[in-house]
């Protein structure tokens, strides 16, 4: 079994109306064995930027303190948050040093950049990033969540309508899935309002 | 470096406070040839004189105006040599922050880079400071920008500056000409007659250079062809 699969991990992210959705499960596994039913998974860097990490719990730890660490020293530099795009170099630049050594995880980036336009990637674990403009997926449900999103997605969504896609597509791919579910975190961000909601699922 | 005899830093205090070996660099500054800059309201003129040892020597040769990177632009006064070393280092710099982030650096960051070298040239064993100030001129998000890096590793922001031989009469010409509004072609005429205020012979486009970035971000270094034409007008 890949040592991606080891926590068991559903990750997405999703492009509305000047908002954006990021939404993960909230189970740590040991491959079939349930240890934590509140992981989290997903992190904030700054008020409109957002990460998501897949893969092996411990890396997405090391992996998020390596970010905020990075993103607190450039915001003291510079006096300024990082855009979306900026970071997702940052990440694929730290990942690729650990070409041949790489932290097992796959990374979603969401974020408002200029002009709150939104901006959504995914990365493979060693920093090839996939730009996408409607949703992303990562995690041992990601293909369920493939199937999913192209079925429920639609352009253009206001946040509300962006939340109710978003969890249903989560819900309904880590049921699909053995290795991830307990429920998930939703954040729905647009310029000027952040909705953080945790769902209730199959809590078994 | 550091093992040697030597590897002590040469520059340390006097008992009075003071560093000679970077008072003995601003000297060097202070006696090189005359350059200036001046930030308009839409765009950054730097200009310096480019005296040549001989007549025998090709002018077209010699670069006194560099590019850091395709919107940030350089001169100075001093010691040419030195200046190399600064210039490749920031160059340096300046792809190593555009790899990591993919955008360009900002003008700021990249003063600041160079004049943290400086600056460790002025503390480290085995080396001794750059004879050279610097005038970096840029424009970015911040719009345009006007920076002097002295031999200390100190950088200020102007609205105009000048340095080298002419320093005292260059910047109180200076003061009298500036406003705020000027528009880029103007402030290249200032930068002109600023430089001819102090100019030993027969100015021409061919002893002095000009580098100009304006709103399309593109910094460009006229040619004497360019420069020719500029002073004919200022005539």
């Amino acid at each position: 079994m890949s040592i991606f699969e080891y926590n068991g991990s559903a990750l997405v992210a999703m492009v509305g109306k000047n908002c954006f959705a990021i939404a993960s499960d909230r189970r740590l596994g040991v491959q079939l064995q349930t240890i934590a039913t509140d992981f989290q998974r997903i992190f904030k860097i700054h008020d409109k930027l957002y990460v998501g990490l897949s893969g092996l719990a411990t890396d997405v730890q090391t992996l998020y303190q390596r970010f905020a660490f990075r993103h607190k020293l450039y915001q003291l530099r510079e006096e300024r948050n990082m855009r979306p795009e900026t970071f997702a170099s940052l990440v694929s630049a730290l990942l690729y040093e650990k070409r041949f050594g790489p932290y097992f995880c796959q990374p979603v980036i969401a974020g408002l950049g200029e002009d709150d336009k939104p901006f959504i990637c995914t990365m493979d674990s060693i920093g090839a990033k996939e730009l996408a403009k409607d949703f992303v997926v990562a995690g041992t449900a990601a293909e369920s969540l493939y199937g999913a999103c192209e079925s429920m997605y639609k352009p253009d969504m206001e946040p509300e309508e962006l939340f109710e896609t978003i969890s249903q597509a989560l819900l309904s791919s880590i049921d699909r899935d053995c290795l991830s579910g307990w429920g998930g975190h939703v954040y729905v961000v647009s310029p000027n309002q952040v909705i953080e909601r945790t769902l209730k699922g199959r809590m078994d | 470096m550091g093992d040697s005899q030597y590897s002590f830093s040469l520059t340390t205090f006097s008992p009075s406070g003071k560093l000679v070996q970077i008072e003995h660099a601003l000297m060097a500054v202070g006696s090189g040839q005359t350059s200036l800059g001046i930030k308009a309201a839409n765009g950054v003129v730097i200009a310096t004189e480019k005296k040549l040892p001989s007549i025998l020597v090709d002018e077209s040769s010699v670069q006194k105006i560099q590019l850091l990177t395709s919107n940030i632009g350089v001169t100075y006064s001093g010691m040419g040599p030195d200046s190399r070393v600064l210039v490749r280092k920031s160059r340096k710099q300046a792809q190593q922050y555009y790899k990591l982030y993919k955008e360009p650096i900002p003008v700021t960051q990249l003063v600041r880079e160079t004049a943290t070298v400086m600056q460790e040239f002025t503390q480290s064993g085995g080396v001794r400071p750059f004879g050279v100030s610097l005038l970096v001129a840029g424009y970015d998000d911040n719009g345009p920008q006007l920076y002097q890096v002295d031999p200390s590793g100190s950088y200020f922001s102007w609205k105009a500056s000048a340095m080298g031989k002419n320093v005292t009469n260059a910047k109180s010409f200076l003061e009298k000409r500036y406003t705020e509004d000027m528009e880029l072609d103007d402030a290249v005429h200032t930068a002109i007659l600023t430089l001819k205020e102090g100019f030993e012979g027969q100015i021409s486009g061919k002893n002095i250079e000009i580098g100009v970035v304006g709103t399309d971000r593109k910094f460009r270094v006229l040619t004497p062809a360019e420069i020719s034409d500029f002073l004919a007008e200022v005539e």
